[in-house]
């Protein structure tokens, strides 16, 4: 079976300036919509705090849930739906006090009032606020080494930092997009979320190297073709592997996102931004940046 | 080459049957004894996100270790003083690490007490106020107040391994985190909140007599006499629910604690039946409790935990034989909880609870069948997919798929790694990888093959030039899991393992092994055309 037939010739390359104002705006977009909305929304991972889940064995009102809370003044306190009716989470974002102990009273005047209906605390979380800023800054520290690491790898790999620098601009570019969706739809990024970024890093990379990879077999036997062209034919080379790939892929979140649950909601929803970004800044941002490296390169050095 | 098809497939399958029974036990539990004398794995772990359980962090205050051992010091040296007849004024803690001393008298005669008995401490400074009235201040030894920090932090270590193992919890993890936090997982916990006020008291008991002449209502109003304190009795009222404070007038000194305790136990109380919590001295509490008894007939000795005077029975004779007992309003889960930490120890220093996750076994549960079943549907799909694309060099990507999770499992069980949510995920990302490497593979030899190559060529080279683009985008992830692996913490570490460990399963798995298939489909079984 042929997905694409052989000698296709997109002229991906050409698009480039018309695509570079895409990008521009969605980063803007993904930039304005984090400070518009003063930074992510960090959920208690990050930020500290308690976050309680509960489930009834009968249906109840959230208004129940939330004045239950206020009657025992636990005032500032989110109460969301969560999957099921009669299943809730209570989020509290507190970065002082005795955590702990709030907890604790939350959890067993809960139990108190709700004695009928059978109250399960399913989940409990309590965070210190020095635990999720140490977690923050461990988490940027082991991105921005593998950052550096894969930046080395492949300019080594492919004897020219501009390879390196355009895999990773375009990592870059995919995690500021990812993160941009995190805040305009507003999720709370957590671990979980945490873990997308990663995947999205891994998947994205991965792309870029395939075309990369061809595009250096390319150009031994394209002597004579300028680098653009080469690029494009190494695009439309592996277009039929990008769509097959990707396409499976994008199968299996899909499905993680309809029947994965609502732990899994979110999550799947950032990898689905994060794979379609991925894949376009493969031939949009990381291709282009090679190219335009290299002809400055080339132009200093003809002076 | 055939010769070579042979050895291949032998040493193939033996790995393969290798990792399929590494993580056979976790797909049963009936597996003869001899088993495990074969094959040294166990059940792959889950996380305490997929199985249930509770995830603290604690932090343990070590600088309080250090006040207390200074404050311990300060009575010490009041004591010392006295004994030698010299006249001590003011004596203070001040800072945590410091004494502020006011004494008269003989200079010389304290400077030695000082300077022979108090090495441990430095001079800061010594002022004569008046009337020969020397204002002295001491600081512990840095070197000192380090050791006693770290000494305080193992020994807290220690003692929450004693509770834990007491309260039996299977396969706890206790283990130190940096330099004094405390990291404890309990699988399969049912009531955290009983494990949490477990693992988190200090426990300190301490025996301390009433100031029988003093008044604890003018205390309160700020006339605390000299050498005294004022500790607490709480219970709650059964008619209201609400919590009663008595307050007790003490001595500041402690006369015994409970270092010098043997054994605690539960013990029901013959007349109310209500539990108690026995406790026997070893040979030196039990001389210690006898002294402390037979001086102090008639007077009340408060028995207090924590700062909480639990009760204070007047003295009616000198006990001998080492026992008294705790009493209060306990049921008996609380009882048995206090004979735990009490035979435990007591921590050196607090803890301050600063991460705790639990997460009901429910929950774990139905984020087990959720995920078992998106992984089955879209293994499902993926699998027919590419049966349908790529018909019989599908059926052998595949293969290579399935071997793969089997490998990643295999590698999971032996080196008793733990599975977690970020860990599906990290091996999910290298199955993706692992479709992608035979696509690769798959969509290179047919351009070789349009190029008018033969099939062995169009293998041959197909293989040769995927092998390329394959490893250098699976080292260039593998490069950043291990990245992530080192600098990155719980969850981000799960998701880094399953990655690696799926990443060099598929280099084997995605080009060796299928690589097998081809050869020998083409070279044994002679196929002309190929199915791709």
């Amino acid at each position: 079976m042929e997905l694409i037939r052989p000698g296709t010739r997109f002229d991906f390359i050409g698009k480039k300036k018309f695509t570079l104002w895409i990008s521009v705006a969605a980063i803007l977009l993904s930039l304005g919509s984090i400070f518009f909305h003063s930074g992510l929304r960090y959920g208690v991972d990050f930020a500290g705090g308690i976050l309680i889940q509960i489930r009834f064995s009968k249906v109840t009102e959230i208004s129940e849930v939330r004045s239950a809370l206020e009657s025992i003044g636990v005032k500032d306190s989110m109460v969301q739906n969560f999957g099921g009716e009669s299943e809730f989470l209570i989020r509290l974002e507190k970065a002082s006090g005795d955590l702990e102990e709030v907890s604790k009273k939350i959890q067993s005047s809960l139990q108190e009032r709700f004695k009928d209906k059978t109250l399960e605390i399913r989940r409990v979380e309590v965070v210190g606020p020095k635990v999720g800023k140490d977690l923050k800054r461990k988490a940027l520290w082991a991105v921005g080494l593998s950052f550096l690491s894969i930046l080395i790898y492949v300019a080594w790999r492919f004897k020219q930092v501009s390879y390196g620098l355009g895999g990773i601009v375009a990592l870059v570019h995919d995690i500021l997009i990812t993160f941009g969706v995190i805040s305009i739809a507003d999720l709370e990024y957590s671990l979980s979320l945490m873990a997308v970024i990663l995947t999205i890093i891994g998947f994205s990379i991965n792309d870029t190297i395939v075309i990369f990879d061809r595009v250096r077999e390319n150009i031994k036997k394209m002597r004579k073709e300028n680098l653009e062209t080469v690029f494009n034919i190494s695009i439309n080379e592996t277009l039929g592997r990008t769509i097959l790939t990707s396409g499976t892929v994008m199968i299996v979140v899909l499905i993680l996102f309809f029947f994965g649950g609502p732990v899994i909601h979110d999550f799947a929803l950032t990898l689905i931004v994060g794979l379609i970004s991925g894949t376009y800044s493969t031939v949009y941002i990381a291709s282009p940046v090679v190219l335009f490296w290299s002809k400055q390169v080339t132009s200093k050095r003809k002076h | 080459m055939l010769r070579s098809l042979k050895w291949r497939i032998i040493f193939y399958g033996a790995a393969t049957l290798f990792a399929v029974l590494l993580f056979l036990p976790t797909l049963t539990s009936e597996l003869p004894p001899w088993f495990f004398r074969v094959i040294p794995t166990e059940k792959i772990h889950l996380g305490l996100d997929l199985q249930g359980g509770m995830h603290l962090i604690l932090e343990v205050e070590a600088e309080k270790a250090v006040e207390s051992y200074v404050e311990r010091i300060k009575n010490n040296l009041r004591d010392d003083l006295r004994d030698k007849g010299i006249p001590v004024g003011k004596l203070e803690r001040e800072k945590g690490n410091q004494i502020l001393l006011e004494v008269s008298g003989d200079k010389e005669k304290w400077e030695k007490i000082l300077s022979q008995r108090y090495t441990i401490f430095q001079e800061l400074s010594s002022t004569s106020l008046e009337k020969g009235i020397w204002r002295v201040s001491l600081v512990l030894d840095s070197r000192q107040a380090e050791q006693i920090k770290k000494g305080a932090i193992d020994q807290a270590l220690e003692t929450i391994r004693n509770r834990i193992d007491q309260f039996g919890v299977s396969e706890p993890e206790i283990t130190l985190q940096g330099v004094d936090r405390i990291l404890i997982q309990l699988p399969g916990i049912r009531d955290p909140q009983r494990a949490i006020s477990l693992i988190g008291r200090t426990a300190l008991l301490e025996f301390k007599l009433v100031d029988e002449e003093g008044n604890p209502e003018e205390a309160l109003k700020g006339n605390l006499p000299e050498g005294d304190i004022i500790l607490y009795q709480r219970y709650v009222d059964p008619k209201t629910g609400g919590t009663k404070k008595i307050p007790y007038l003490l001595k500041e000194k402690t006369l015994m604690t409970g270092e010098v305790l043997k054994d605690a136990r539960i013990a029901l109380d013959s007349q109310f039946h209500e539990p108690y919590v026995a406790l026997e001295f070893d040979d030196i509490g039990a001389k210690l409790f006898e002294q402390v008894t037979g001086a102090n007939v008639k007077k009340r000795l408060a028995i207090i935990l924590d700062d909480n005077v639990y009760s204070a029975p007047v003295i009616q004779e000198r006990i001998a034989g080492g026992r008294a007992q705790i009493t209060g309003r306990f049921d008996t889960k609380e009882a048995s909880d206090l004979a735990i930490v009490l035979r435990a120890g007591a921590l050196p220093a607090p803890v301050k609870i600063i991460e705790q996750r639990s997460v009901g076994p429910s929950l774990g549960q139905d984020s087990i069948h959720k995920g078992i079943l998106s992984t089955l549907i879209s293994a499902i799909l993926v699998v027919l997919f590419m049966i349908f694309y790529y018909r019989v060099a599908g059926i052998v990507a595949d293969i290579a798929l399935l071997l793969n999770v089997v490998f990643v499992l295999g590698t999971l069980a032996i080196f008793r790694a733990t599975l977690t949510l970020p860990g599906i995920a990290g091996l999910v990302l290298s199955i993706g990888m692992a479709v992608d490497a035979n696509i690769l593979i798959h969509e290179r030899i047919k351009e070789e093959l349009r190029w008018g190559k033969t099939i062995r060529a169009a293998i041959e080279q197909g293989y040769h030039r995927a092998f390329i683009t394959i490893i250098d985008s699976n080292l260039t992830t593998l490069i950043a899991a291990i990245f992530l692996y080192q600098f990155g913490t719980g969850p981000v570490r799960g998701f880094a393992v399953t990655l690696s460990i799926g990443i060099l399963a598929n280099i084997f798995t995605a080009v060796y092994i299928t690589r097998w298939v081809f050869d020998f489909l083409t070279l044994k079984l002679k196929v002309k055309r190929l199915s791709i």
